[in-house]
């Protein structure tokens, strides 16, 4: 029997009220940078758990989720470039993009299996790429600046910083709950069953293609509307955010925090920025004591230390930050009640 | 005509460089089922070393040499440290863990060659042009890569198809524990199969040093490429990475050459010099996409898989 309040829950619980409450730790220490980092945190976050519907409960293995990332913003920026300013028309066009891309890709790529697949999304995500580096009115290469950042006719104000993270975190709830509905819907069901097996769920009469195919433009306009909102938070788009490193950084989160779960992704992202953020400071630390000149130097080469460390979470740390907690609750939980 | 001629060697000559690196990613892939996005790295790797070890001896050919030596050893090990943990798992554990690779690679290269690229200057005696028709002048460096990869591409059919280590090569591939059983020394054999395809990576890479900047992160790009090839030809399948790299070597050139042209014609000079830049780098991408549909196995399909 489980516990109902297993220390898993509790560590997503301070989660949620973390990222609620930033806003007022910001305020009392006056880190503008925390809620730039964590501002970004939530929209990556997001991304990740549009990506974690399709390959953590959908087992899709998709290398060009990045792609959308770089459609919904390019398209906030071509508009605002283009003198439509309103969130209200940027917004759904960013995500009616997304879909649409997303219903072509997956119509294509979803008649091949495994590697085929890997690499026909990342062949369709460079595509993506190279047509937004194409676009020279656009500025090609350069990429493309916001004037302003999307106007909601007075509802809300984006360019203040605290009332823009506050809708990125609506959003990113808003996500998850969305991606738990679903899963625990009927279509969720049949979608975690084609992962496992699709033969079967096919001989009792479920087409696997098109639950697959509803499963792919889901995550893929959910991460268009991500694109939109990093577009805004950068006030800057450019090819690179489609480039498939990109997408290869939100696979890392999404397995880093747990695949197939609620807040593995949230917990992913956040431990990836983190990283990326804190390890060079970490090193340097790590470094003073015995070599005190080049610490500061030490701390440029963090990716020296990151790159093997996600080859050791793949071979000895399959299940995750989730996984990780899911096993210490076990044994917490296993303490309490003998 | 005499530019049509150029850019079909041109193409000839990228096509059959693209195959170097195809052919050691879909060895290491068709046996070992292994998905390896650090072989960019490797050829990366080949750069530096080439551009390092023909500074050092002052030779372009021993450069060449041990620089094609250094990355089999560089390939061997990491076969034995890391990539060997790999086998039989996920495709994803594969991309996530090479990945990290990747990432470990490039900072390596910026900590011990710094940030800068290296240049890699093409030795005088192949400095210059040779009349290889009559009144077509071509290159004699990229004469020498054509006439170098064919001979890599022949001594790779010979290896796989005529030797015992070749037998052996493709028995692993099709059963692993049956060949083990045998008593052959199957580690051993994947071991060397992953030093070969590190090594003709290697040699690719030591290939474009004169004709590219040395440079973190030149792997990225060619590496897509080279999945490219070895998805449309038929994962497992030299003959069909042979095949889909020329053409894509071709395409590539030909497109990059001629396309914006075609399109000026047919759109009008506004629309078509727009649209050509992008359209041209997606043709191969365009090209990869329409094969899959078609034969979502590739055109040469070595096995099931």
């Amino acid at each position: 029997m489980k516990p109902a309040l297993s220390f898993r829950h509790l560590v997503i619980a301070v989660l949620i009220v973390g990222l609620t409450l930033l806003p007022l730790y910001v305020a009392l220490t006056g880190d503008r940078f925390m809620l730039t980092l964590f501002t970004r945190i939530v929209i990556l976050a997001m991304a990740a758990v549009s990506l974690n519907l399709i390959l953590g409960y959908g087992g899709m293995m998709s290398f060009g989720h990045a792609a959308y990332l770089g459609l919904g913003g390019y398209t906030t920026a071509i508009l605002s470039f283009e003198g439509v300013h309103s969130g209200f028309v940027q917004w759904p066009a960013a995500l009616a993009v997304s879909a649409l891309f997303g219903l072509v890709v997956g119509a294509l790529s979803l008649r091949t299996r495994g590697v085929y697949f890997i690499m026909i999304t990342l062949a369709f995500a460079q595509m993506a790429y190279y047509l937004a580096s194409g676009m020279a009115r656009y500025g090609g290469d350069d990429g493309l600046s916001l004037e302003t950042r999307s106007t909601f006719a007075g509802l809300v104000n984006l360019s203040n910083k605290t009332t823009f993270y506050y809708v990125c975190l609506v959003l990113l709830f808003a996500s998850i709950l969305l991606v738990w509905r679903l899963t625990n819907s009927r279509f969720g069901m049949v979608l975690q069953g084609v992962r496992s097996n699709e033969t079967r769920m096919g001989a009792i009469g479920y087409p696997a293609f098109r639950y697959r195919l509803t499963g792919f433009v889901i995550a893929g306009t959910l991460c268009g509307l991500a694109g939109a909102l990093i577009a805004n938070h950068t006030d800057f788009v450019s090819p690179s955010m489609m480039f498939w490193t990109r997408s290869g950084d939100l696979i890392v989160m999404v397995v880093l925090g747990g695949m197939g779960t609620l807040f593995g992704p949230v917990f992913g992202a956040l431990a990836l920025l983190f990283l990326e953020q804190f390890l060079p400071h970490f090193i340097s630390f790590v470094v003073r004591p015995f070599n005190p000149a080049g610490a500061a130097k030490a701390g440029e080469y963090w990716q020296l230390v990151l790159g093997p460390l996600l080859l050791v979470i793949v071979l000895f740390a399959r299940g995750g930050i989730d996984g990780l907690l899911a096993m210490l609750s076990d044994k917490l939980g296993r303490k309490v009640r003998p | 005509m005499t530019l049509f001629i150029e850019q079909c060697l041109n193409g000839l000559q990228f096509g059959l460089l693209l195959f170097l690196l195809a052919a050691g990613l879909t060895l290491v892939f068709g046996i070992m089922d292994l998905v390896n996005l650090a072989h960019g790295s490797l050829y990366m790797l080949g750069a530096y070393f080439a551009a390092t070890f023909a500074a050092w001896t002052g030779s372009f050919v021993l450069g060449a040499v041990l620089a094609i030596l250094a990355t089999l050893l560089v390939g061997m090990a990491l076969e034995v440290i890391a990539m060997r943990r790999l086998y039989g798992r996920d495709h994803l554990d594969h991309v996530l863990g090479t990945f990290g690779l990747i990432l470990f690679f490039d900072e390596l290269v910026r900590l011990i060659w710094g940030p800068g690229g290296l240049s890699l200057p093409v030795p005088p005696w192949l400095d210059r042009s040779i009349e290889i028709l009559p009144g077509i002048q071509y290159s004699a460096y990229r004469f020498a890569i054509i006439v170098v990869t064919l001979a890599v591409a022949a001594f790779l059919y010979v290896l796989v198809m005529r030797t015992r280590i070749g037998m052996l090569i493709r028995a692993g591939a099709s059963n692993r524990e049956m060949v083990g059983a045998l008593g052959v020394n199957i580690k051993l054999l994947y071991t060397l199969v992953f030093g070969l395809g590190a090594a003709l990576a290697g040699l690719a890479g030591m290939i474009q040093a004169p004709i590219l900047t040395v440079q973190i992160g030149m792997g990225e790009n060619i590496l897509i490429l080279a999945f490219v090839i070895t998805v449309i030809g038929g994962i497992g399948s030299i003959r069909g990475a042979f095949v889909a790299a020329l053409l894509v070597g071709f395409i590539d050139t030909l497109g990059r050459a001629f396309f914006p042209q075609i399109l000026v014609e047919l759109l009008g000079r506004q629309a078509g010099s727009t649209a050509a830049p992008a359209l041209s780098s997606m043709m191969i991408y365009i090209l990869m996409a329409v094969i899959l549909i078609v034969k979502p196995q590739g055109l040469f399909a070595a096995s099931s898989r």
